[in-house]
């Protein structure tokens, strides 16, 4: 008798708890996948492709489902220690296919040359190129990624990525980069 | 409880926490008067000398401007102008080095000065209560006044706050080592310095005037004490000499005992801070209109002769007033603008004095060793001596802030409060290991700035690029839509009954005729042997009628590609016509072969006339479906057709080569019926096969019967091969044309 009791008492208790566990697990449902959401926040937002992927928060989901980390070019090593961190992965040097040179850089088009074909405005992923068509475009500069997608399509090659200049508001006090001239 | 004014009154004042006693030097030049202002050869005025936005440059290069002329405008709050030191001409407005750490480039106006110092008319003002608060306000604004103290925060905004003051506090504490600009200025200027502060009384009405000053400079104490002996509410306040208490948050702890909290301003605590010569440059802006061009610069250091206080017009180059004080030569020559604490070493002499520029200092290689030195960094390991916590007056964690800033720990740092360091330097000049500490926060403190940046740059390329995608599919779904929307609409108006659907079916149909028609003509070529110009026609009328329904747009393409092929074998027929001519010409001629050639000739200029009386035709074939024209031309070209059909019979040898001119007149027709079905469409449609039967002659029956049984085979394309009958008879037209004119020659 205390046999089926205690059967009876544990599997009630069963049965209450894998109810309350499959109630939660329906009202608590976490929509999305958390893990890429955290991820892309990690990821520089250029929407460059340079990993493979149309754009940051793909590569994310990629990520998270198991892609290499060290794909992104434009965060560079940073990133790839943020990511290692999250996923609890080791730090990994960045893919050799990608160019080393992440420094930030602007996409500028050469207005005299640009004959209004919109392959740029079409191939920029911000929407950051102004113009129409057989109208000059340029570029709102604040908005460019740098992602250097507008360059290839350009049939006339009239756009150029110039590095970001130092100013005294982006300066790092990178005390040794200072010429320093010998007073006499 | 005594009441922070009696408690002052009665000389006792808080402590900021920590501190330093750095060597006073101050003896070099405080005991010595400001020299008068010198024009240098050049002047060198950056357009953004203040924390804010550079204004707008009113002048261009050429100009001459009169001294006190504004030189840029401001349009935002944050904007403070700038105006000319003197009189003389702008020669250049470019980049040039500016007094910054970074000893980086920003746009400058080089004045070369006449050396006459004409004035601009200027607005005296003795009685600065007649003027209205915004009066004064824009006046102080006008004047391009930012504070003079160190960080340059334009002034405007700071004394047009509209909280409640209850202490103006005026900072004339001067902590750093070296620096006199302020002593000298109250010992010798303390009536106009007054003057300044009594206008901040006008603006703010605050409850209390505070003078902290301290106790090192005597004679300044005196001189303010003489000037506010009569006016209640201003004290002054002379402060044991600890340095940093000239720190705008030292000297209000000192002062009021209030601590201001992290990320909060002074001003919600109710209270504002200016310096000295803020207030002086106040005074000289809403009094005697004159704009804040000069300032008081302590150029001083034991590698200079005469060590002085100088008057410096804004833009001096630093070299000019290093030499007006003998600045001796020596092998490691360093400059560094601002006190030996907080300034930073100039990259070389040539950059301009701006209007925080308080002290030029040119130590000897004793005093302070130039940091560009390879020699002059002893940094070792930090041996946990905690001094620069017992220091640091912002009661931070020195050491703690150090390794989180080496480990780049952005979090850690935000934690640990880097943002509320002052950057006094006292944790580094305690330092027994000679750790640059100030410099790594520097560094980690601009890594955050910048982190910040690309934060919000990142969340802005974020939204845009999600923007971007929901736009694309929403333009997508958008055509698609439309596209249904058109193909349903063409789909209604060809099932009704009007003349245009009949005519716009009918275009569909001649389309599709002309495909077939092509592809007919390709098959024929391979066919050359058996084919005749009779074959040509039935073949085109066979294969027109069972014309199957094709999807639109393939049929389109189709055309085109068919209608391009055309074009290309009609130019080799062409081609081939003459090659042969000429070959034919060569023989002797033959009755049975010159026909062919003369047939061919006249076929080519038959079929330039046909043209244009396509063309005339035109017009009247669409207005008139059934006009005597067309059908005049139907039976008179029709008639030729018979004959070479005869002519081809009989004449075996010239079968061949007729046949081949035929196929080229055929090709050429049909390019030339091309031009012509497109217009004459709704001719088409009109036109029927009944009406048209009657006119044709007994030649042209094959060509009708064939398409008649096809017709009666194939119920539903009886429409499409009314159409090809059209067709064929219009190519029929042109070959009958041009043997028209062979028989009429022969």
């Amino acid at each position: 008798m205390n046999t089926i009791i205690a059967i009876l008492v544990l599997g009630v208790l069963a049965a209450l708890f894998g109810a309350l566990l499959g109630f939660a697990s329906v009202r608590f449902k976490v929509q999305g996948d958390p893990l890429a959401e955290q991820l892309d926040a990690l990821l520089p937002q250029t929407q460059c492709g340079q990993c493979g992927y149309p754009g940051c928060k793909p590569y994310a989901e990629a990520v998270a489902n198991g892609e290499a980390i060290n794909k992104c070019a434009p965060g560079g090593e940073d990133t790839i220690k943020k990511i290692a961190d999250l996923m609890g992965v080791e730090v990994q040097p960045l893919d050799e296919n990608h160019e080393a040179d992440n420094s930030p850089k602007v996409a500028f088009i050469i207005e005299e040359d640009c004959i209004g074909c919109t392959k740029c405005i079409q191939a920029c992923p911000v929407d950051a190129i102004i113009g129409t068509t057989k109208q000059m475009h340029t570029i709102i500069a604040d908005e460019c990624t740098g992602c250097d997608l507008c360059v290839a399509p350009c049939p006339v090659d009239c756009i150029e990525m110039i590095s970001v200049a130092t100013t005294t508001q982006n300066w790092q006090w990178d005390l040794d980069s200072i010429p320093v001239v010998q007073i006499n | 409880m005594e009441s922070v004014i009696e408690r002052i009154k009665r000389g006792s004042f808080s402590q900021f926490h920590g501190g330093i006693h750095p060597p006073e030097q101050k003896f070099l030049t405080c005991s010595k008067p400001i020299a008068s202002a010198q024009i240098p050869e050049q002047l060198i005025i950056p357009i953004r000398q203040h924390i804010g936005q550079a204004g707008n440059v009113m002048v261009k290069v050429g100009d001459k401007v009169l001294k006190g002329q504004i030189l840029s405008d401001c349009d935002s709050p944050m904007s403070v102008p700038i105006h000319a030191p003197t009189s003389g001409t702008i020669t250049a407005i470019k980049s040039m080095a500016i007094p910054h750490p970074s000893g980086l480039s920003e746009a400058c106006i080089i004045l070369t000065p006449d050396g006459e110092d004409t004035w601009k008319q200027r607005h005296i003002c003795p009685d600065f209560h007649s003027l209205s608060k915004t009066q004064i306000l824009e006046k102080i604004a006008n004047a391009g006044i930012s504070g003079m103290g160190g960080a340059g925060f334009p002034t405007q905004v700071k004394v047009s706050t509209l909280a409640k003051i209850d202490y103006l506090i005026i900072n004339a504490a001067e902590c750093e080592p070296y620096i006199t600009a302020d002593d000298l200025l109250l010992q010798e200027h303390s009536p106009t310095i007054l003057d300044g502060i009594k206008i901040l009384d006008h603006l703010l009405t605050p409850k209390n005037i505070l003078i902290g000053i301290e106790e090192n400079k005597t004679k300044a104490i005196s001189a303010l004490k003489k000037a506010t002996a009569d006016i209640d509410h201003i004290d002054v306040c002379v402060i044991p000499t600890k340095y940093p208490s000239g720190g705008e948050k030292q000297l209000i702890q000192i002062l009021t005992g209030q601590e201001v909290p992290s990320g909060v301003l002074p001003s919600s605590l109710g209270i504002v801070m200016q310096n000295v010569a803020t207030c002086f440059a106040i005074a000289d802006a809403v009094i005697n209109d004159t704009p804040l061009i000069k300032r008081v610069v302590t150029v001083s250091g034991q590698a200079l002769e005469k060590p002085q206080n100088i008057w410096a017009l804004i833009g001096t180059p630093v070299g000019f007033l290093t030499d007006q004080c003998g600045y001796k030569n020596s092998q490691n020559r360093h400059l560094i603008m601002g006190g030996p604490m907080m300034g930073f070493s100039l990259p070389h002499d040539q950059v301009p004095v701006i209007k925080t520029t308080n002290c030029i200092l040119a130590p000897s290689e004793i005093e302070i060793a130039s940091p560009f030195s390879s020699t002059s960094s002893k940094e070792v390991e930090c041996i946990r001596c905690g001094q620069c916590a017992d220091v640091c007056p912002a009661q931070l964690l020195p050491q703690e802030l150090l390794w989180s800033a080496k480990a780049k720990d952005q979090a850690q740092l935000a934690k640990l409060n880097l943002f509320d360091c002052i950057e006094c330097g006292a944790c580094a000049y305690v330092c027994p290991s000679q750790i640059p500490l100030v410099h790594y926060y520097r560094v980690a403190k601009a890594e955050i700035r910048q982190q910040k940046l690309l934060d919000i740059k990142a969340e802005k390329a974020k939204v845009r690029f999600e923007a971007r995608k929901q736009r694309l599919e929403r333009e997508k779904v958008a055509r698609v839509e439309k596209h249904k929307k058109a193909a349903e609409a063409r789909k209604a108006r060809m099932n009704t009954d009007t003349s245009a659907a009949k005519s716009e079916k009918s275009a569909v149909a001649d389309a599709l005729a002309r495909v077939k028609a092509k592809k007919a003509q390709a098959s024929l070529k391979q066919n050359t042997a058996e084919g005749s110009v009779t074959s040509t026609v039935e073949m085109t009328a066979e294969s027109v009628v069972p014309v199957a329904p094709v999807d639109e747009s393939k049929s389109q393409v189709a055309n085109a590609i068919a209608r391009a092929k055309a074009k290309k074998i009609a130019q080799k027929n062409q081609a081939q016509i003459e090659s042969l001519d000429t070959l034919q010409n060569n023989e002797s001629l033959s009755s049975s072969q010159a026909a062919p050639v003369v047939i061919d000739k006249k076929a080519k200029v038959d079929v330039a006339i046909a043209k244009a009386k396509a063309n005339e035709n035109k017009p009247q074939a669409e207005t008139i479906s059934d006009s005597p024209n067309a059908q005049v031309d139907a039976t008179t070209k029709a008639l030729p057709l018979e004959i070479v059909n005869l002519a081809s019979d009989s004449d075996d040898k010239a079968t061949q080569a007729l046949n081949k001119k035929a196929k080229v007149a055929a090709a050429i027709a049909k390019a030339k019926a091309k031009a012509k079905a497109k217009t004459a469409a709704n001719l088409a449609a009109e036109t029927s096969f009944d009406r048209a039967e009657p006119s044709t002659t007994p030649a042209n029956i094959d060509v009708m019967q064939d398409s008649n049984t096809a017709a009666q085979a194939d119920i539903a394309a009886t429409k499409k091969a009314r159409v090809a009958a059209v067709v064929a008879k219009a190519k029929a037209k042109k070959l009958a044309a041009s043997s028209n004119k062979s028989t009429t020659s022969e």
